[in-house]
């Protein structure tokens, strides 16, 4: 379920004249990519980007994510599949016919070139008029903030004025969509922020496609309408960073994604019946919307609950009726400014564990014995 | 101002250019200094000896044909060195090693060495003659092509450490951007690359213009150049004036190349390549 981005007539003419063409439909169908390693690339994948829609191809490193960033690009050939922009077949265009932004993790912008040559660079190669390629460059540059630096040369420049320069030149032709390729990765943390702000702002104003492309899910979390969760060159789960978050199918995407408490499950039919399963020598109790279609009857799964939902009792009998509870020993107490953790040992195997502690909570020392419990509804049962 | 040249006056560091001043004090400046007052007569000021230079007839032949036959050696060693050197910034280490060394192997073995084996494959009968049937030997075209055979290395080299400092990235970028590859070359690549030919058009050019030994060998006397011209008029007419004025037009026409190469090249190269601040995932 897609969830186009909104665009407001408003914000649409806060855009100025940068052109507001709504965004570009990608359909990527059975798309892989064979590098001719024992292992493809990419392998099989089937996404629809919507029109003006913010989309994270998100992934650990060799997960794929850069591979389908250029083969939407066209800086790679496909080995099977087909790539569509709006319906329109783009699979064997080369890159410089497909009209597609791309910002780098490095820039990429022209050495040679001043800040002005290089926003024009794109507008040259489409001869538009010279006092067009003027205004257009003078806009954007608005839009970027970067006014007054026009005769500068990249390398004058810090590296979060760069990446604006780069990002200006890239949206400046109004291309099908914006493609960025970790664009945020060379920055120290506070430009970051600055330039995820920015790169949100013009998202909103110009409502274009944007496929972005990084390892950092917290960035992907933070900016996205929707993130791909790529793992091997497949993709382990697409959907709202929310449902991500809150619902992962697999062990992956929950470990990817936040911190996970996880209880290994040999048998998962208590499961998928929506009853209980077994977790050493104890039952916990499963509802069954919070088990994962991917997990299948009686093959192994695990049960995965987030640190801030796990409560600390320090004696049995504090723990709600209902709720799943198993035995603990803290480990570790860390102290995080906002707020505080415990690591914990679950169970009589030494699971590690992590809980995000309450206020009340705060009388823990480290080797108590305590009972860790959540409500059912709080976990999720995934597939390993 | 003042304040700069008592900072370095300060500096016992600048002892250290001692030796080598003296050195070329002693050989180059001060026997420069002497064939410079000997071309504009060492007691009474003439131009005669410039004057000379172009009207005996000779001299102005042998410098155009010189500077022709530098610019051809460059022109060909920047036909061959830059797709060469190219290519070694395409390959994997192991072949870039073997790359470099191919080139390095002529730079190392000794120049007579070289020519007296062109002597051979050039002359009547080696195996030119045998395959094309023509005899390069005693030609300016056999001094054109042993030359740029021995003043690859000088191309080369400068090219590939300037073609090895340009991001790829910046090619992609380009062709993103709506440039056909060929186009993304020579508005992107090419301009970045212009230093390095600078460098080694410089280098080859300046070095070409005063070679010796290879037009000695492989030339004829009918067809010399400037440096056999000089070596002709002070060690056989004792013409040290007239070899005076002639090795001072060399000169100036030297530095003026090394002056506005400065100026392209320097331009070019103090924009720097764009940092990239951490190495690119593969995937």
């Amino acid at each position: 379920m897609p969830t186009t981005h909104a665009t407001t007539p408003a914000a649409k003419a806060a855009a100025g004249a940068v052109s507001t063409r709504s965004g570009t439909q990608i359909r990527l169908t059975d798309v892989s990519k064979d590098f001719g390693l024992p292992e493809p690339a990419v392998d099989n994948i089937s996404l629809t980007i919507e029109p003006g829609e913010f989309m994270t191809l998100l992934g650990p490193s060799g997960s794929g994510k850069t591979t389908t960033l250029n083969l939407i690009a066209g800086f790679e050939t496909l080995t099977t599949g087909s790539i569509l922009f709006n319906g329109g077949d783009v699979s064997s265009l080369p890159p410089h016919k497909r009209n597609l932004g791309m910002l780098f993790q490095n820039y990429a912008l022209f050495p040679h070139l001043t800040v002005a040559q290089n926003v024009a660079y794109p507008l040259r190669e489409r001869k538009l008029p010279k006092a067009e390629i003027a205004e257009k460059v003078g806009q954007v540059l608005e839009l970027v903030q970067l006014t007054g630096r026009d005769s500068h040369y990249p390398s004058q420049l810090s590296g979060g004025q760069q990446q604006r320069v780069a990002l200006a030149r890239a949206i400046v032709f109004d291309p099908n969509a914006l493609l960025l390729d970790e664009p945020l990765g060379a920055l120290d943390r506070n430009l970051r922020g600055t330039l995820q702000q920015e790169i949100q702002r013009i998202h909103r104003e110009l409502g274009s496609t944007f496929v972005f492309v990084t390892h950092d899910q917290e960035e992907a979390m933070h900016l996205s309408d929707r993130i791909a969760l790529f793992n091997k060159g497949r993709l382990e789960q697409v959907g709202t960073p929310e449902a991500l978050y809150a619902a992962p199918e697999t062990l992956f995407t929950a470990r990817f994604l936040g911190d996970s408490n996880v209880f290994d499950i040999a048998d998962s039919g208590g499961a998928t019946s929506g009853s209980a399963v077994a977790w050493e020598d104890r039952t916990l109790s499963v509802e069954a919307g919070t088990v994962s279609p991917r997990v299948a009857a009686g093959a192994s799964a695990a049960l995965v609950v987030r640190p801030e939902d796990v409560r600390i009792a320090t004696t049995p009998d504090a723990v709600p009726a209902g709720a799943n509870h198993v035995s603990a020993t803290v480990r570790q107490l860390d102290y995080l400014g906002s707020y505080r953790t415990a690591v914990l040992a679950l169970g009589g195997g030494g699971t590690v564990g992590r809980a995000r502690l309450a206020p009340q909570e705060d009388d823990l020392r480290v080797g108590q014995a305590v009972t860790a419990w959540w409500h059912v509804g709080r976990q999720c049962v995934v597939a390993v | 101002m003042t304040a700069w040249i008592k900072r370095q006056r300060l500096s016992p560091l600048w002892l250290l250019l001692l030796p080598a001043l003296g050195l070329l004090t002693a050989i180059l400046l001060i026997p420069l200094a002497q064939s410079f007052v000997r071309s504009i007569g060492e007691s009474a000021w003439t131009s005669q000896h410039y004057e000379n230079l172009f009207t005996d007839g000779v001299t102005l032949t042998v410098l155009w044909r010189t500077a022709w036959i530098s610019a051809v050696v460059t022109v060909v060693t920047l036909a061959c060195g830059y797709p060469y050197a190219y290519l070694m910034t395409r390959v994997g280490p192991r072949m870039r090693g073997l790359l470099l060394v191919l080139v390095l192997i002529p730079f190392w073995t000794s120049v007579m060495a070289r020519n007296f084996a062109w002597i051979l494959i050039l002359q009547r009968d080696g195996p030119v003659d045998d395959f094309f049937g023509v005899v390069f030997y005693g030609t300016a075209t056999g001094v054109t092509i042993a030359m740029s055979q021995v003043l690859l290395p000088f191309m080369v080299l400068p090219l590939y450490s300037a073609l090895s400092g340009i991001d790829r990235r910046l090619l992609l970028a380009a062709r993103g951007l709506g440039s056909h590859p060929v186009k993304a070359f020579w508005k992107v690549y090419w301009p970045l690359s212009r230093g390095g030919v600078v460098a080694g058009v410089i280098l080859v050019f300046t070095l070409a213009l005063g070679f010796y030994v290879t037009p000695a060998l492989l030339g004829s006397p009918q067809q010399s150049l400037v440096a056999q011209l000089l070596a002709q008029r002070t060690t056989q007419l004792l013409d040290f004036a007239g070899a005076g004025a002639l090795g001072m037009v060399v000169l100036v026409v030297t530095l003026v190349l090394v002056a506005w190469a400065n100026r392209v090249g320097g331009k070019v190269s103090s924009l720097g390549i764009v940092p990239t601040t951490s190495a690119k995932e593969e995937e």
